[in-house]
């Protein structure tokens, strides 16, 4: 197609995800270290792993923010896909500049001002800061993110198969949970899995409404980074990594088999 | 259920006409809830905590819980609230005037922003080009190899620079077992650091834009300019960059407005010899406990990048239309 790919082209490419991952490979290597020095090799070892499981508080955390992260992905994912119906399909109503303002804005603003502006909300109205605080916080920001996600889907949808459903007598809320749901099914679950893996990451804004006993993993690694580097931490790190690269490999393995299934429908569908 | 349902709506359009102005209300109450209920959340969770944000800044620090004074509320009837009102004052905002460390911190963190964009503007456009014109089957791969970073924890990443940066870290490992220098670079704990960081962070939200602006350019117009004796460097200037502008707008805006409020790449890199309006900010809530001045500190935060956040709004409204 682009007889242009020249040398230069694939020389940035390569140069550019070197600089992407190194930092990456490295820090997961030095994880297997013998050595309690993180950057001198000492032989293979997995005994940092054996410590990561003794350590009750890093446990713990872990435990938190898993639970935070389940819960919050999935109210964003359900509030950020009517947000981005309601951009999509309703352009005319009182307040829409303010209501995509606020879908956007979330996305570039800095942490520390959605931290603070959420635990100064969370005081005055009363409410101890804790597990549900975390949550909620990270619901408010989650679901922004899904609702760009999901957008970027509507926006491609193509609105005649509603239509026909319609035409035939479908209800417009039958009409949406059995044509639009199931179409923009693929969106939706990435827009879930972006809110998760950004609910596990999050340290500004959960260091800002979390309360005591509700310290999450990102405020664990945070404070022990603080101390010094050790292997422990790489060694968390790795898991946390290999988390969510399993999850994105499956996810994109079951989009690729659907894809084919839906090719494979098509086809059929031709044949007749 | 539904294929009677569907079979009752279209067979028998006299009854349905009865029934559909109460279903039909159902439907509007229904529509309205789409946008109600996400409209409540963004408002009581996003716009209303500004407010709140807003009025502690006018408020006085003290020894109390909540540590600032006064506390609005109704609890001593209207005269009351009116009482506390007058309490409110422009003190903090004076105090980060007088204050050189505020100044300094607010205009430090925009000239590290911008630098920081301009650096990974310039790193990710080739990759950008370069993901752009691979062959059309290459493509979804390298992008999810863009994006992959995107999903590994940020804390990590930024992290791992630790063990690179630091004077026995790997980088000056390599570069004096090489011969490249004599003496150990120090790199952890300067501003260079920190654009390491922001460059190394931020590179996805600059790279995937370009790339979408990129992509939907038609090269025949590179090759028209070619045949008419148009030098590869000038078809460039005259032809891709000013169409990969939105792209490059939108890269810049997603990396220089988060940029400006980091807090933890200039705290984990940056160390305490460098001096951005995030860490600042921390310090003053975590530390000093002065919620008052952190408010202040924020709103003004906030107004710095009212002007670039706007623009954002307005180039996704205009990316959107295009997409229609």
């Amino acid at each position: 197609m682009n007889p242009t790919w020249s040398r230069f082209n694939i020389t940035s490419i390569v140069l550019g995800f070197a600089f992407l991952y190194l930092p990456i490979v490295l820090l997961v290597v030095f994880s297997f270290n013998e050595s309690k020095l993180v950057t001198v090799w000492g032989g293979f070892s997995t005994k940092w792993y054996v410590s990561l499981f003794h350590n009750q508080g890093l446990m713990d955390a872990t435990w938190v923010t898993a639970r935070v992260a389940v819960i919050s992905a999935t109210v964003a994912t359900v509030l950020g896909t009517l947000a981005a119906l309601t951009l999509t399909r309703y352009t005319r109503f009182k307040g829409r500049m303010l209501f995509s303002g606020m879908v956007f804005a979330p996305l570039v603003m800095p942490e520390v001002i959605t931290g603070l502006s959420l635990l100064l909300l969370f005081v005055a109205v009363g409410l101890d800061r804790g597990f549900l605080t975390v949550t909620l916080a990270h619901i408010t920001l989650t679901m922004c993110f899904v609702a760009v996600v999901v957008q970027s889907r509507l926006m491609t949808f193509d609105r005649s198969l509603e239509e026909a459903a319609m035409d035939l007598g479908a209800p417009p809320v039958k009409t949406f949970f059995q044509i639009t749901l199931p179409v923009i099914m693929p969106a939706i679950v990435s827009g879930w899995m972006l809110a998760f893996t950004l609910s596990l990451d999050d340290l500004v804004i959960a260091s800002f409404t979390s309360g005591p006993g509700a310290t999450t993993l990102p405020m664990k690694i945070y404070s022990q980074v603080r101390l010094g580097v050790t292997p422990e931490i790489n060694a968390a790190c790795t898991i946390l990594i290999a988390v969510v690269a399993v999850g994105v490999i499956i996810a994109s393995l079951a989009n690729k088999r659907r894809e084919v299934q839906r090719q494979r429908d098509e086809q059929a569908a031709q044949r007749g | 259920m539904s294929n009677a349902a569907v079979t009752a709506a279209t067979t028998s359009s006299a009854a349905d006409e009865g029934k559909s102005a109460l279903a039909r209300l159902g439907e509007a109450f229904v529509g309205r809830l789409v946008i109600i209920i996400p409209y409540l959340w963004l408002v009581f969770f996003f716009l209303i905590p500004f407010v709140i944000v807003f009025k502690i800044s006018l408020s006085q620090t003290a020894i109390a819980i909540p540590p600032y004074t006064p506390v609005l509320g109704f609890g001593d009837g209207l005269s009351g609230l009116l009482n506390q009102l007058k309490q409110l004052s422009i003190d903090n905002y004076t105090w980060l005037t007088q204050d050189a460390l505020y100044v300094n911190a607010y205009v430090t963190s925009v000239i590290v922003a911008a630098i920081s964009t301009v650096l990974t503007l310039l790193v990710g456009y080739p990759i950008a080009y370069g993901m752009a014109r691979a062959p059309a089957t290459l493509r979804p791969t390298l992008l999810m190899l863009v994006i992959l970073p995107f999903w590994t924890s940020f804390l990590i990443r930024v992290y791992a620079w630790i063990g690179i940066l630091k004077p026995e870290g790997l980088l000056n490992q390599l570069l004096l077992a090489t011969g490249v220098i004599n003496q150990p670079l120090i790199i952890l704990n300067t501003y260079t650091a920190i654009f390491i960081g922001i460059v190394y962070s931020y590179l996805p939200f600059m790279v995937l834009p370009l790339y979408s602006a990129l992509e939907k350019m038609d090269y025949s117009l590179i090759e028209a300019a070619k045949d008419l004796g148009c030098p590869p460097t000038s078809a460039f200037w005259k032809i891709t960059f000013p169409l990969s502008l939105p792209g490059v707008i939108a890269g810049c805006l997603l990396v220089f407005i988060p940029a400006v409020g980091e807090f933890v790449i200039p705290d984990l890199l940056g160390g305490s010899q460098t001096l951005m309006i995030g860490k600042t900010l921390w310090n003053e809530f975590f530390a000093n406990r002065d919620w008052p001045v952190s408010s202040a500190v924020a709103v003004i935060l906030l107004l710095l990048l009212i002007v670039p956040i706007m623009l954002f709004q307005r180039a996704q409204a205009r990316a959107q239309e295009q997409d229609k």
